[in-house]
C-alpha cells in the first residue's frame, strides 16, 4: 500500500463524495422544476438565473430553522437516526464503477473506489441497513405517526428486498460474477443486461422505487395519513439530512440501475471514433452520468404521475406479484443457461 | 341533461388480464404527463408581469371631482341605499360661502366611508349615483393588519386635485355620463348659481 | 500487525456490545447493541478473508432478522415500565443454565490444538468461488436438506397465517 495508491484513493473518494452531494443537492432543484414543468408551471426561479441557487437558499433556510428535540424522545437515538440514514446513503457509492481506468504515467487508475469481489452483496448489506436510520428516528421521536411511518418503512423494505434480491440473483447467474466492476465491463457494445434480463430489470427498477421510498411507494412519509411519517418530529438540518438522504439514495439507485442493466459507462459504437483510452474513460463517465440523469428524471417523472399505493396493494404487489415473478425469472434464466444440457437429455 | 360530450358512463366489469397488469394504464399516464412537459406554463410572474384586467374590472372606488376640481358628491345617500352589503355611510353638510371651488353643489359629504371588508364590488353604487360622483376603478384594495384600516374615508376615496392624480374612469363612463355632461346647467356651480336658480326653485 | 490490533479491538467491542445487550433495560437498546455486535462479528469474518460470509451475515442478521426484531418490539411497545418482575428463582436458574453452557463451550474448545494454525490457513477458503465449490460438491446433501427445512418452515408459517383452512 504505497503513498501513491493512498492519495489516489483519497482523491477518488473525495470526488465521488462531492459529486454525490452535488447531484443530490441539485436533484431537489430538479425535482421542483420537473414537477412544475409536468404541471404547466415554472417552478423556483427567483434565486439566481432560472432559480439555479435555490438549493443554496434551501440549505440556508434549513440551517437557520430552530432545532427542536422533543422532550419525551430518546435524545441519543433521535440524533442518530438521520445520521445513519445519511451514512448508509453515502456508503453505496463506493462500489459503482464510474468509468474505465485512467492511465497516468504508465499506471492504471480505475475509476472505482473499491472493486470488491462481493460488490453486489455489499450493496445489499448497506441497503438493508438504511432502514435502521428511519426506524430508529421514527421510534425515538415518541410519536405515533413517526412510529407508524417507521414500521411501514421497515416492512416495506423487507418485503421488496426479497424480490430485488431474487431478480439480482438471475443477473448474477447470467454474468457469473458478484463484482460490479466486472458486470459493467461485460456490457461493452450492445451487450446490455437489460436485453438479456428485461423482466429482472423491470422488477429491479420497481423494487428500487420501493427501497428509496419514492412515490408511488412513499408510504412511510405519506403526508395525507401520517403527517410527515418518520420525520414528523424532526426540524432544521436533521430533517434536511433525512430528505437529503432520499435524494442521495435516488442518485445511487440510478447509478446502480445504469450499471447493472444499462451498460454502465459503456456506450455502443463509441470505440469506432475514439481510441485514446483516457478520453474513452472520461467519455465513459460522461455516458454513465447521462444515464444516471435520465433515471433520476424517470424517478421524478413517475413521482409526479402515479398516485400512492394503498398499504394492502403495496404488500400484494410485493409478495404476491413481484416475488413469484422474480422466481419465475430465476427459473427461466436457469433453464436458458442449461438449455444445451436439457436438450441433450431429451434428445438422448 | 347532457352538457358536454366528455362524460363517460362508468361500467363496473371484471378487468381483463392486460388491465389488471396496470402497465398500459401507467404508460398512458406517463405519456400524458410527458406531454405536459412541452406545454406553455400558465404562470404569470406577478411583480414583473400582471394579469390583464377585464375592461370592466371593479376595484377600489373613487369619488370624482369635476373638471374644475370640485367634489361631485352631494351626499344624497342613494349609493348607501343601493348598496346590498351596506358598506357605505356618509354625513351630509351644507356648503359655506367661499367653498364653491371645493364642492360643486350646496350640499356635500362631510364624511364618506366605505367599509372595504363589507363591499362586494357589485357596482350598484355607481349605478345609483345621480351625480356621476362615485366610480369603481381597476385599482386593487390594499391589505392591512387591522379591520379599522379597511374603512376608507374621503382622504383615500376622493381623487387628487392635480391633473396627474386624477383617476381615469373613462371606461366606466356610460352613455348616461355623457348625457349628464351635456347638461350645461350642471356643468359647474357658478353657472348654475347665476342662471338656473329660479328654474330649480320653480319646480 | 494491524490485523492483530484490529482483532483485539473487534473482540473487545464484540464482547462489550454483547454485554450491553444483556444489561440494557430497554429492549430496543438491546436490539441495537445486538446489531452492533453482529457488525463486529462481520468484521472478524473480513479479517479471516471471508467477505462473502461477512456480507451475508450483515444482510441476513443485521439487515433482515434484526429489523424484524425491532419491528416486533416497536409494535408491542415494550419498555422499562412494562418489563415484568422476575423472581429470584428464575434469575438463579438462568445463571445456572448459562453457566453450564459456558462450561460446555470451554470444554469443547479445550482441544484447541486441533485448530489449524495461521501458517497452514488457506486465505482464499472464504472467497465466494471456493465456498460455492465446497457447498455444491462436498456438502450438497446438507445444503439441499437445509433448503427443504426452510421450505417446510415457510409452508408452516403460511398455514399459521391463513385465517381458515378449507
Amino acid at each position: 500500500m504505497t503513498l501513491d495508491f493512498l492519495i489516489y484513493k483519497i482523491i477518488l473518494v473525495l470526488i465521488v463524495f462531492s459529486i454525490t452531494l452535488l447531484v443530490a443537492t441539485y436533484s431537489t432543484y430538479a425535482e421542483r422544476k420537473i414537477a412544475a414543468f409536468l404541471q404547466d408551471r415554472i417552478g423556483p426561479d427567483r434565486a439566481g438565473p432560472f432559480g439555479i441557487l435555490q438549493p443554496l437558499a434551501d440549505a440556508v433556510k434549513m440551517f437557520m430553522k430552530e432545532e427542536i428535540i422533543p422532550n419525551v424522545s430518546n435524545k441519543a437515538l433521535f440524533v442518530l437516526g438521520p445520521g445513519i440514514c445519511m451514512l448508509t446513503a453515502c456508503m453505496t457509492g463506493v462500489i459503482i464503477p464510474w468509468g474505465k481506468s485512467i492511465n497516468i504515467g504508465g499506471t492504471d487508475y480505475p475509476l472505482q473506489i473499491a472493486d470488491v469481489n462481493i460488490g453486489i452483496l455489499y450493496l445489499f448489506g448497506v441497503l438493508s441497513l438504511g432502514v435502521y436510520g428511519i426506524m430508529i428516528g421514527g421510534w425515538a421521536s415518541n410519536n405515533k405517526y413517526s412510529l407508524l411511518g417507521a414500521i411501514r418503512a421497515s416492512s416495506q423494505m423487507i418485503s421488496y428486498e426479497v424480490a430485488m434480491g431474487i431478480s439480482i440473483i438471475a443477473l448474477v447467474m447470467t454474468t457469473g460474477t458478484l463484482s460490479t466492476g466486472e458486470i459493467a465491463a461485460q456490457q461493452h457494445g450492445w451487450h446490455w443486461n437489460v436485453l438479456i434480463q428485461p423482466l429482472g430489470c423491470l422488477i429491479f427498477i420497481i423494487c428500487a422505487f420501493a427501497e428509496t421510498n419514492r412515490a408511488p411507494f412513499d408510504l412511510p412519509e405519506c403526508e395525507t395519513e401520517l403527517v410527515g411519517g418518520y420525520h414528523t418530529e424532526y426540524s432544521s438540518m436533521k430533517l434536511g439530512l433525512f430528505l437529503f438522504a432520499e435524494y442521495i439514495n435516488m442518485f445511487i439507485s440510478s447509478a446502480v440501475i445504469a450499471t447493472f442493466y444499462f451498460g454502465g459507462y459503456n456506450m455502443p459504437l463509441i470505440g469506432r471514433w475514439v481510441h485514446d483510452p483516457n478520453v474513452l474513460a472520461i467519455l465513459g463517465f460522461v455516458f454513465l452520468f447521462m444515464k444516471i440523469v435520465g433515471f433520476i428524471f424517470f424517478f421524478m417523472w413517475v413521482r409526479w404521475t402515479l398516485p400512492r399505493f394503498r398499504y394492502d396493494q403495496l404488500m400484494n404487489l410485493g409478495w404476491k406479484i413481484l416475488i413469484p415473478l422474480s422466481i419465475l425469472n430465476l427459473v427461466l434464466t436457469g433453464a436458458w443457461m442449461m438449455r444445451h444440457e436439457i436438450i441433450n437429455y431429451f434428445v438422448k | 341533461m347532457q352538457l358536454t360530450n366528455r362524460s363517460k358512463v362508468v361500467v363496473k366489469k371484471e378487468m381483463t388480464f392486460i388491465e389488471r397488469m396496470y402497465l398500459p394504464a401507467i404508460f398512458s399516464g406517463m405519456f400524458i404527463t410527458f406531454k405536459h412537459l412541452f406545454k406553455k406554463s400558465a404562470t404569470i410572474k406577478y411583480p414583473e408581469q400582471t394579469r390583464e384586467f377585464s375592461k370592466i374590472y371593479r376595484g377600489q372606488h373613487v369619488l370624482k371631482r369635476d373638471e374644475k376640481g370640485a367634489e361631485r358628491c352631494t351626499a344624497c345617500g342613494l349609493c348607501a341605499v343601493a348598496c346590498p352589503a351596506e358598506a357605505i355611510t356618509m354625513t351630509a353638510a351644507e356648503r359655506k360661502p367661499g367653498e364653491e371651488a371645493l364642492y360643486r353643489e350646496e350640499k356635500y359629504a362631510a364624511t364618506y366611508e366605505i367599509n372595504m371588508l363589507r363591499c362586494i364590488f357589485c357596482g350598484d353604487c355607481e349605478e345609483a349615483c345621480p351625480k356621476e360622483a362615485i366610480f369603481l376603478t381597476d385599482r386593487k384594495v390594499d391589505s392591512f393588519y387591522t379591520r379599522k384600516e379597511f374603512i376608507y374615508g374621503k382622504s383615500i376615496l376622493v381623487e387628487g386635485l392635480e391633473s396627474d392624480k386624477r383617476v381615469d374612469v373613462s371606461v366606466r363612463e356610460t352613455k348616461a355620463v355623457e348625457e349628464f355632461k351635456k347638461q350645461k346647467e350642471f356643468a359647474h356651480n357658478e353657472t348654475y348659481d347665476k342662471n338656473k336658480k329660479k328654474t330649480v326653485a320653480g319646480h | 500487525m494491524i490485523t492483530t490490533y484490529l482483532f483485539y479491538l473487534l473482540s473487545f467491542l464484540a464482547i462489550m456490545f454483547a454485554l450491553m445487550v444483556v444489561f440494557s433495560k430497554n429492549p430496543i437498546h438491546s436490539v441495537l447493541y445486538l446489531v452492533l455486535a453482529f457488525f463486529t462479528i462481520a468484521g472478524h469474518y473480513v479479517l479471516l478473508n471471508a467477505q462473502f460470509l461477512a456480507a451475508v451475515h450483515i444482510i441476513v442478521y443485521a439487515g433482515a432478522i434484526m429489523v424484524l426484531f425491532l419491528f416486533v418490539i416497536m409494535l408491542l411497545n415494550l419498555n422499562k415500565e412494562t418489563e415484568p418482575h422476575k423472581s429470584i428463582w428464575l434469575k438463579a436458574s438462568a445463571a445456572v443454565a448459562s453457566g453450564s453452557l459456558l462450561v460446555v463451550l470451554v470444554g469443547s474448545l479445550k482441544g484447541a490444538a486441533s485448530i489449524p494454525s495461521a501458517k497452514t490457513f488457506d486465505a482464499s477458503i472464504g472467497l465466494i468461488e471456493n465456498l460455492g465449490q465446497t457447498l455444491f460438491n462436498d456438502f450438497l446433501l446438507p445444503f439441499e436438506v437445509s433448503s427443504i427445512l426452510l421450505l417446510s418452515a415457510m409452508v408452516g408459517a403460511v398455514m399459521l397465517g391463513k385465517k381458515s383452512i378449507k
